[in-house]
């Protein structure tokens, strides 16, 4: 075989390879403009979510215990006005077999990656879907390629993600480590191309539909538990996968009324491509570098048509500090006996505040934990930061600055959310769906598309078109 | 480091890209470093440290690149101590339970 292995050659046959490495013809979804047919796609290209629950439960996935942070929702109580302080509630996620909720994402894509005859199975992540998609392969008996971008170009990896190729090794896959840059892509695909093994993308129906579960059974959960839906859900927010899941899975279980609110570190200023910036953030995701990119332009990921689409379905997206997040890590562990983390922190950390504005007789849910250990605890982290010539001081979390310092709060009440205006990135979804389709009229189909895909009306949706000059045909 | 023998478990190097082959969207400081790949795999011939072997990976793949180590130890740990970290236990115990004279 001579291919043309040029990085312009393989991203020309990029459409090519991934139609082989996933099977599905997103193009029967397509309306030929801006519009799709999500729920379609959803509903044909996915598993209803009997299925899911079967094929997750056959590989021990799911079915996580809720715990009550009793001692944080006391402490919250004493910063919150009278009468204030929700319950604040978690999600154990870390009991999944390889100790992180995207073991629900993996158990979908390897089991249809085996239920189609692929050999195995090929990640592009640095993080717990790494070791999520390597532990299923291993129970279901395929091969398994993780490729991760992991160090700058001193070979100085990220300790986290040092420690997800330790664990996918664990798990029996190969890891192929790559430094800084967008072209892990590129090596991504011929990957695929030379294997002819299953892309385990994140962004997939089955992938997203995996997350279904993890809404439904909450809600389930709080029925029996509490006998009542929960007031707030709070999802850490990357890709959009776990909002989108998440929300998809409380629909499902007919909790419309709960709030969605999504939750990011914010590292504003730090370039996610940069080889510089990369080993001087100490959040590998769920911050602001993947969850605002995502939002307004969910298309970018690995697939035609991203499943993941999270404007659908966020009611509010905030931003916490990186001091913050540490400071709670550090809560969840000496007042709850709970050591957990880093992800699902984040959105702790939003919780501890929001709660402050809820009702005492409210409930709020962190809906994910992840484990922790080597490489991932705030010790590793906040000593690579130290090496990396980051300051570590108290003070006001709002005067931190990515890349330079860390700010711990003086105290628990210095602890906030930040608001990030919903509508603004409703806005660029928006104009990016022009641009990036190249079109100067929209169809009355894709009105209605941009509208839902926003979580907002036509009206909204017009306001925008206007503005841009841009109009229905 | 040191020399791989047939067999020897080993993590082995590659540039995928130079830097003037770097892709357009790549931001400045990136470009002016190669794009690097490094796996692991089995030596299916001795080599020394810094030359060309092949190896196969635990999927079967041969790959070829520059022997960087044999038996690789994973480095990562859990780092120095940060005693700023015992500031903040004590005090949020201070917080929620009063402090030592509530003991």
């Amino acid at each position: 075989m001579n291919r043309d292995l040029s990085y312009a050659a393989v991203m020309g046959r990029k459409n090519e390879i991934m139609k082989q490495a996933i099977g599905i013809d997103y193009s029967v979804f397509e309306s030929g403009s801006i519009a799709f047919d999500y729920e379609r796609m959803m509903r044909e290209a996915g598993y209803t979510l009997e299925e899911i629950q079967e094929i997750q439960s056959s590989t021990s996935v799911g079915n996580t215990p809720i715990i009550e942070l009793r001692n944080l929702t006391a402490l919250a109580r004493k910063f919150a006005p009278k009468g204030k302080g929700a319950r604040i509630f978690i999600k154990d996620e870390a009991c999944n077999p390889s100790g992180s909720f995207k073991a629900r994402r993996a158990a979908n894509a390897v089991y249809h990656a085996k239920k189609h005859g692929y050999k195995g199975v090929i990640a592009a992540t640095s993080g717990n879907y790494g070791a999520a998609v390597a532990s299923q392969a291993a129970m279901r008996g395929l091969k398994c390629i993780i490729v991760q971008e992991c160090y700058d170009s001193k070979m100085i990896g990220q300790p986290e993600i040092l420690e997800k190729q330790r664990a996918c090794e664990a798990y029996g896959a190969e890891v192929v480590q790559l430094s800084v840059g967008p072209e892990l892509f590129y090596t991504f695909l011929t990957l695929l191309e030379d294997t002819g093994y299953f892309n385990a993308s994140l962004y997939t129906p089955f992938g997203i539909a995996g997350v279904e579960t993890l809404g439904y059974e909450l809600a389930i959960q709080f029925r029996e538990k509490v006998g009542k839906d929960p007031d707030k859900v709070v999802v850490t927010h990357a890709g959009g996968g776990n909002v989108t899941g998440t929300a998809r899975g409380l629909i499902k279980a007919g909790a419309e009324g709960v709030e969605v609110v999504g939750a990011s570190v914010d590292l504003s200023g730090l370039h996610m491509a940069s080889d510089t910036d990369f080993n001087r953030k100490s959040f590998t995701t769920g911050h602001t570098g993947f969850g605002i990119p995502f939002a307004t332009w969910p298309d970018r990921a690995d697939v035609p048509r991203n499943a993941a689409r999270p404007l659908r379905y966020l009611d509010r997206y905030v931003l916490v500090r990186q001091g913050e997040v540490f400071y709670m890590t550090e809560a969840l562990s000496v007042l709850e006996g709970l050591e957990r983390g880093p992800a699902g922190n984040t959105s702790l950390t939003a919780a501890f505040m929001l709660a402050q504005e809820m009702d005492e007789d409210q409930i709020i849910v962190v809906q994910e934990t992840e484990y922790t250990g080597a490489g991932k605890h705030p010790l590793p982290q906040l000593s690579f930061a130290k090496k990396n010539g980051i300051e570590i001081l108290f003070g006001n979390p709002d005067t931190e600055m990515p890349g330079k310092n860390i700010v711990f709060p003086e105290d628990p009440s210095m602890i906030k959310v930040r608001d990030f205006d919903l509508d603004k990135a409703r806005t660029s979804y928006i104009k990016n769906c022009i641009t990036n389709n190249k079109v100067s009229e929209v169809t009355k189909e894709d009105l209605e598309f941009l509208a839902a895909d926003t979580k907002t009306d036509e009206r909204f949706v017009l306001n925008i078109l206007t503005e841009l000059g841009v109009k229905v045909k | 480091m040191g020399a791989a023998k047939k067999g020897d478990w080993v993590q082995i190097h590659q540039v995928v890209f130079k830097p003037e082959e770097r892709a357009p969207q790549v931001p400045e400081d990136t470009k002016r470093v190669a794009l690097e790949l490094w796996v692991k795999g089995y030596a299916l011939h001795d080599a020394e440290a810094g030359q060309e072997v092949l190896v196969e990976t635990v999927t079967g793949r041969k790959v070829k690149g520059e022997l960087i180590e044999v038996n690789p130890r994973y480095t990562h740990d859990f780092g120095d101590f940060v005693p700023e970290l015992l500031k903040i236990d004590k005090q949020l115990k201070e917080f929620l339970y009063g402090g030592a004279d509530n003991e």
